[in-house]
């Protein structure tokens, strides 16, 4: 059943974010999460699935062989009508069919190989902040290095042209946006389809030191059709840069806010400091703020409740990162704290395939920007930054700084 | 204290890794999780059972 409770008064899902504290979860959903682990939410749709606001019942379910990541299945929460262009590959498949898919792209992030490209990743965010510093200012830290970062460093990986980089950042956003038609979401996913299909048949041609000729060649080999390779292709590319881009700006503010907090990790020699930092901004910016979204495959008790076969789950890593039962005073930002068990990589075999490499670049750019830049200072009133109230994937859209 | 993962389970997420170097590691073409040390040092323990928990597939056990 996909279980509508006649309830008038259940809150809906996605809330917003409060406008004075744009670093916190909606307080809806903070209320909710003191209420238990569990409750009814209704969505765009009417539906009303479960909204799951502890760490460890998220955890749990995340990880439950019995739920599954499964779009196309009735029950499943949907963010929205359903779009047409095939989805983002194997993170809305179950297993065996997305272990087979991710597998193939796995090793290109290894804690190792990712590792490696360290001194790559150091190269480019010197060269950006040169860049800043010998042009005008304010500037815009969106646009001129946030972007930027993740963006040449998935282009390199990928194999993909930099000088494309509007064309696929402006399709992304289409993509990410809550509020966008499903046709005008359609045919931005098409045209990085297209575009993607195109270089993956270059690849084919003449094949080269990249992520996207190795998917060719699995193509090549009869491993792979060429449509799932360009699908990978597609989402290798949006979560290769949207995401950390957000990491960058939205961190860089949160630290301009706390002066005495970006005091110390710029003051810090201590790598291991760093490092802890961008666990800690990963815990408490929650970037990705719809909610990882599941369906139950048979009746799963947890909590007191009873979960039925093909009722919805979702599971915010934005409250399930506040949890006090498992981080102090959840609401400070403490880059010192240890908080590498948040959820904002997600939990189970869904765990985000690409995370060595956000670290990777987080790091380099939190332990790079501030020194190099020390006096960087917001350039705008801080109420009149643009937040991503609508985006699925949080952030700021510009971020007006001076130095 | 001895550890065991299990292949199958491991989605390559690489959180045991970046924990404990010594005791995992990855395969390169699939990065699949590659157990270096079976027993490990006691120094390594507390590593090892964060590895453990953290693993978002459940994919390794630890006994002791």
């Amino acid at each position: 059943m996909t279980g509508t409770v006649r309830d008038a008064a259940l809150p809906e899902f996605p809330g917003t974010r409060a406008e004075k504290c744009p670093f916190d979860p909606p307080p809806e959903l903070q209320a909710l999460q003191q209420d238990g682990p569990l409750t009814r939410v209704r969505l765009w749709d009417g539906s009303t699935p479960w909204l799951v606001t502890t760490h460890a019942e998220q955890k749990a379910l995340l990880s439950h062989p019995k739920v599954s990541a499964d779009v196309t299945r009735p029950g499943y929460p949907i963010q929205g009508p359903r779009t047409g262009g095939g989805g983002l590959s194997f993170i809305l498949m179950d297993d065996p069919e997305h272990a087979r898919l991710r597998r193939m792209v796995q090793g290109a992030f290894t804690v190792r190989r990712t590792e490696s490209l360290r001194p790559a990743v150091q190269r480019i965010v010197d060269k950006l902040i040169d860049e800043l510093l010998a042009g005008p200012k304010p500037v815009d830290l969106v646009e001129a290095f946030a972007l930027p970062v993740p963006s040449l460093v998935i282009c390199e990986l990928l194999g993909v042209p930099y000088t494309d980089h509007d064309f696929f950042q402006d399709n992304s956003k289409t993509i990410i946006k809550r509020n966008v038609t499903a046709e005008d979401r359609t045919a931005a996913f098409g045209r990085l389809f297209a575009y993607l299909d195109g270089l993956v048949g270059d690849k084919l041609a003449a094949p080269g030191d990249d992520l996207l000729s190795q998917l060719a060649a699995r193509v090549a080999a009869g491993d792979l059709t060429r449509a799932e390779a360009s699908q990978m292709g597609v989402l290798l590319l949006i979560a290769g840069h949207e995401t950390t881009a957000n990491m960058i700006a939205l961190g860089t503010l949160a630290l301009l806010r706390n002066p005495g907090q970006l005091a110390v990790l710029r003051e810090s020699e201590d790598p291991k400091l760093v490092a802890g930092a961008v666990e800690e901004l990963l815990r408490y910016l929650n970037i990705t703020h719809s909610g990882r979204r599941r369906v139950a495959m048979e009746d799963i008790e947890i909590a007191g409740q009873v979960i039925r076969a093909g009722e919805g789950l979702i599971m915010p890593n934005d409250i399930g990162n506040r949890d006090p039962s498992v981080f102090a005073d959840p609401d400070g930002l403490d880059i010192e704290r240890d908080a590498r068990r948040h959820v904002a990589f997600g939990f189970g075999v869904h765990q985000c395939l690409g995370q060595p490499l956000a670290r990777l670049e987080l790091q380099v750019v939190y332990g790079t920007l501030y020194r190099r830049i020390p006096t960087l200072a917001l350039a705008a009133d801080p109420d009149r930054i643009p937040f991503k109230h609508d985006g699925q994937v949080y952030g700021v859209y510009e971020l007006p700084v001076t130095w | 204290m001895k550890v065991t993962v299990d292949e199958d389970k491991c989605c390559g997420a690489g959180n045991c890794v970046l924990l404990a170097p010594e005791v995992f590691d990855q395969r390169e073409d699939d990065g699949i999780v590659i157990l270096l040390d079976a027993e490990p040092a006691a120094g390594h323990h507390p590593e090892v059972r964060e590895a453990a928990a953290v693993c978002p597939a459940g994919a390794i056990e630890v006994a002791e």
